[in-house]
């Protein structure tokens, strides 16, 4: 399983890296994101720089629906997709490839828009290691559960629209408790944030253990 | 036809329908007529109690809904129990369930703008179930989009599952999130034991009941509404036609 999650894994970021979809198109977008919430709450730092860490994981939320219709957008090119289920991979190794495939391309995007939020709403980078705990463990629960939705909308004609709205809601506790782990890791007292990362994790193992299970089925309807 | 389909309705059970669909009906008028007018006001929230009547029951049955529909969801994943019977359970009792979760957010907040001063709060249970009706919409979105039967059960009893299973995170994070903001300001205790005896305590259960069985009634038309549409997906409009002539004919 772990083999086929590397080759997947390997074959999507092979893709990205030869086609820059996602630095070229994502990224922007991104940051587009970060500066439309600067306008739209004003140019005060002292209203933009304690929201900062709200505002960042919006702009990542969004970003990671982008992120996930990509993922699938290349697999439905050339019937790519039914070249996956033929390659016999085990279908837990493709979820796990893709969604570390999507994982890897998120935290990337998360620390170009750590400098974002630093320089655009002057928050003051503190408590590096929560920082970076809520990212992976954050990251890891949106793009299992992305992943997830993916597949299961992927094969619809109306799947740009249906994503969106199925995988919001869904993750509206990662984006609380990053929030509120990046909050108290900017606000310098990082040591409070422990139980909001446990949160991170308990989301992010169960969906990734959820994804495990139940992406086969769904792999093989579409 | 020479030998009916499994889906036709015996004149027994629409006669039940019927008989329940009219104590439902019956039992709403009488909590609407108690709650407004044989019950006295509250001493503290006054005429405002008489909200109260109807939106606990409304309450109560969008969240009895959703676990119907997780559950039935849950019994159609395991190979043991597939049916496609549990996957309408769970598609008619979810629509059902949106109607009465949007009833219980407006008339929340109807009763939290005067109680409160706002028409929301960020308490855990108003943000969780806000977050569900949402995410039911898209579950009932994901169910209307056209595909084989089983496979459409199939996405979308792992999507129903997958929101049953964020439903205490998603209400523990909020309650701890707000627990570090700001007191909770919902219900003060003064006013929460008020309405818990004489007529106004059977009027509630009333509307308990009443709305319960609304429920049934209605996910019972809406089950038989989807089975009908998947026979007409199967075996072509004729079938469904005939069937449908032949139960107006017995009921």
């Amino acid at each position: 399983m772990l083999r086929d999650a590397v080759l997947v894994a390997g074959k999507d970021l092979r893709i990205e890296v030869r086609s820059r979809v996602g630095l070229n198109q994502i990224g922007p977008f991104a940051i587009a994101v970060l500066l439309l919430f600067g306008l739209a709450l004003g140019p005060d730092r002292q209203v933009l720089a304690p929201a900062s860490a709200g505002l960042f994981w919006v702009a990542v939320l969004l970003s990671t629906i982008l992120a996930v219709q990509r993922s699938y957008a290349i697999e439905s090119a050339d019937a790519a997709r039914d070249g996956l289920r033929l390659s016999g991979l085990d279908p837990a190794g493709i979820f796990l490839g893709k969604a570390s495939a999507v994982a890897a391309q998120l935290l990337v995007l998360e620390a170009a828009l750590t400098i974002g939020v630093a320089l655009l709403y002057g928050a003051r980078l503190s408590g590096a290691l929560v920082l970076v705990g809520a990212c992976v463990a954050g990251t890891l629960g949106l793009a299992a559960i992305g992943t997830l939705y993916g597949v299961v909308a992927s094969g619809l004609r109306v799947r740009e629209t249906l994503l969106p709205l199925l995988f919001l809601p869904v993750v509206a506790p990662v984006l609380l408790a990053a929030t509120k782990a990046w909050d108290e890791a900017l606000a310098g007292t990082p040591s409070r944030a422990g139980g909001w990362l446990d949160v991170l994790v308990v989301f992010a193992v169960l969906y990734v253990a959820i994804g495990i299970v139940a992406f086969g089925p769904l792999l093989e309807d579409g | 036809m020479s030998t009916p389909p499994p889906a036709v309705q015996s004149g027994r059970v629409a006669v039940a329908l019927r008989v329940l669909g009219v104590t439902a009906l019956v039992g709403v008028a009488t909590t609407v007529w108690l709650g407004l007018f044989v019950t006295p006001p509250d001493e503290f929230m006054g005429n405002l109690v008489r909200l109260l009547y109807v939106h606990p029951p409304m309450a109560w049955v969008a969240f009895l809904a959703y676990g119907v529909a997780s559950l039935a969801s849950l019994l159609y994943l395991w190979p043991r129990t597939r049916t496609e019977r549990f996957d309408r359970l769970a598609g008619a009792s979810a629509e059902v369930g949106v109607v009465f979760t949007g009833l219980t957010l407006v008339s929340g907040s109807i009763w939290g703008r005067p109680t409160w001063g706002a028409w929301w709060v960020w308490d855990p249970l108003l943000t969780t179930t806000a977050l569900l009706f949402v995410f039911y919409l898209g579950y009932l979105a994901l169910r209307r989009v056209p595909g084989e039967l089983h496979v459409r059960a199939r996405r979308s009893a792992i999507a129903a599952l997958i929101a049953f299973i964020d439903v205490p995170i998603v209400y523990l994070s909020v309650e701890w999130w707000r627990s570090l903001h700001q007191a909770p300001t919902v219900l003060n205790p003064t006013t929460h034991k008020t309405y818990v005896h004489g007529s106004m305590a059977w009027t509630l259960l009333l509307g308990f009941v009443s709305f319960t069985l609304v429920y049934i009634w209605l996910t019972a038309h809406r089950y038989r509404l989807a089975e009908l549409q998947d026979l007409e997906d199967t075996e072509g409009l004729d079938v469904a036609l005939a069937e449908r002539r032949a139960e107006a004919v017995a009921g």
